[in-house]
């Protein structure tokens, strides 16, 4: 695993990010860099902007100021198309999962695929791509079935799988293990570290659970009040004595 | 206090024609550019129209059946039932036949995209749609509007059609008038000055009922409250729209026909 180094050139680059909602400031100058191969996590209470933050990054929202870059491109000045390719390049794990319920598995899989193959020069078959990313996430079998007919950890495995679709550089989790049970989320981190392993990805991961940043981060941000509060690896972070710092990982 | 909050949802009105208007603006420079999303295209309209088609043809032949059995007493009345056939065929296809179809599509098909599309945004999938590097908009939104435009007119047109049907059973059960007398007295009351006013409006019957119902659901919020007022909302709008366009279309066909 490469460690971030200020002479490498970040894959992922916020600068300065402000948002407001009317009068309620949400970030205030976040800053963030995320290096290839790189798994980084942004904890912060509810509320705190991490999914507020994640929308801008990727174009869900629009940032009031500030830069956001990804693969040394602007997304500010982007148009749709440009936009639309470099989005090809994330993949995105939703909180709520977000497979398309009018959908198969099979079907939901085939979408990214049907639009952005060709683009990507992917030579695979469709078929054999939809297969190899279920395999990767240990659920070949669920091929046919709807999303209604999946358990949530299924779900959240197919939204993996859907996201990983594409062979995408960059994946960014919102809340990869809530509303799961302690051993469906266990399984979830387990997961993302042998996809981290098998694609090579540099992550973003939003969370506020200790236990997945204490086993997937190489690097962790502590967001509060809309800014960088704390940056450092999980022992530094878990060891530190200052109290807005020390009450994340009390419990 | 009361004035503040007339005044309110008179504020709250032209707002939402704003973005309404903002929304068809937008509609209208999807539509033409590629990438065009014929696939779904195709699904909507058979899903709209193939499976809208039951419920049309049994509102077509009550339709049928309820008016003729209604206007028959007073056209005895006055000695006038063997106007029955054309007085009926030019109410259904001038005016009552579009504009019941399209008020029972309305609450079909503008209450489901309603729902769907406002389901789709409060589970994120509009969102998920949108960093999978595809146009929501053009995909959800423009599909269902150009299918429901497409879809309206033949629903109207079957709809019509089976109501004619319906009407001919009656006059031949009461009346003894014979299928092929009914149907000739049908075709000799109805001129091209019938049908294509009513066969134009319901195109735009039928841009209303997506227009409505994919704003209303794509621009849902409010958890899945938001959900259920999406839908509801479609279909209130929806109708009140459908008789402000048909008294239009009237006024129009009106002055272009006299």
């Amino acid at each position: 695993m490469m460690n971030a180094s200020q002479e490498i050139q970040p894959i992922l680059e916020i600068k300065d990010l402000k948002k407001s909602f009317g009068d309620k400031h949400v970030l205030n100058g976040f800053n963030l860099k995320l290096f290839e191969g790189e798994n980084l996590v942004v904890m912060g209470k509810s509320g705190s902007g991490k999914s507020v933050m994640v929308k801008c990054l990727v174009g869900l929202m629009q940032a009031d100021s500030g830069i956001i870059r990804i693969k040394e491109q602007d997304i500010e000045i982007l148009g749709r198309s440009e936009l639309d390719l470099l989005r090809t390049h994330i993949g995105f794990l939703f909180q709520g999962s977000a497979l398309y319920d009018s959908m198969t598995v099979r079907e939901n899989l085939e979408f990214p695929l049907r639009r952005h193959k060709k683009k990507l020069q992917m030579k695979e078959n469709t078929e054999t791509l939809v297969r190899e990313a279920l395999k990767n996430v240990g659920l070949e079998h669920t091929l046919d079935l709807m999303p209604s007919e999946l358990s949530g950890g299924m779900q959240r495995r197919v939204a993996l799988a859907r996201a990983l679709i594409l062979k995408p550089e960059i994946i960014l989790y919102d809340e990869p293990t809530t509303g799961l049970d302690p051993i469906t989320s266990k399984e979830i981190i387990q997961l993302m570290r042998s996809i981290q392993d098998t694609y090579n990805t540099s992550s973003l991961i939003i969370t506020h659970d200790v236990d997945c940043a204490r086993v997937i981060s190489n690097r962790m941000i502590l967001l509060v009040d809309g800014i960088n509060y704390a940056e450092g690896t999980f022992q530094e972070l878990s060891s530190s004595d200052d109290p807005q710092v020390k009450a994340f990982f009390k419990n | 206090m009361a004035g503040s909050g007339i005044w309110n949802n008179f504020l709250a009105f032209f707002e939402e024609a704003g973005d309404l208007f903002l929304f068809t603006g937008r509609f209208f420079r999807e539509v033409f550019k590629p990438p065009f999303e014929f696939r779904e295209l195709l699904r909507q309209c058979y899903q709209m129209g193939n499976k809208s088609l039951l419920l049309v043809g049994v509102t077509g032949f009550i339709l049928g059946l309820v008016f003729t059995l209604q206007s028959r007493p007073t056209l005895m009345q006055f000695g006038a039932e063997s106007w029955m056939p054309s007085m009926v065929s030019i109410s259904i296809v001038r005016e009552i036949g579009p504009v019941i179809i399209a008020l029972i599509c309305a609450g079909k098909i503008g209450s489901g995209i309603g729902a769907e599309l406002g389901s789709m945004r409060v589970t994120e999938q509009i969102d998920a749609m949108e960093v999978s590097g595809t146009n929501p908009f053009k995909y959800l939104v423009v599909t269902r509007i150009v299918a429901t435009t497409l879809m309206l007119p033949l629903l109207v047109i079957i709809g019509d059609a089976i109501a004619l049907f319906g009407s001919a059973i009656i006059e031949n059960l009461k009346g003894e008038v014979s299928f092929l007398l009914y149907f000739n007295q049908v075709f000799d009351a109805l001129t091209f000055a019938d049908l294509i006013p009513a066969t134009i409006k319901t195109f735009f019957f039928g841009f209303a009922i997506g227009l409505v119902g994919c704003y209303k659901g794509y621009n849902c919020s409010k958890g899945t409250v938001g959900v259920g007022e999406a839908s509801n909302e479609a279909v209130v709008y929806t109708s009140m729209l459908l008789f402000v366009i048909d008294f239009i279309a009237v006024f129009v066909a009106d002055i272009l026909y006299g």
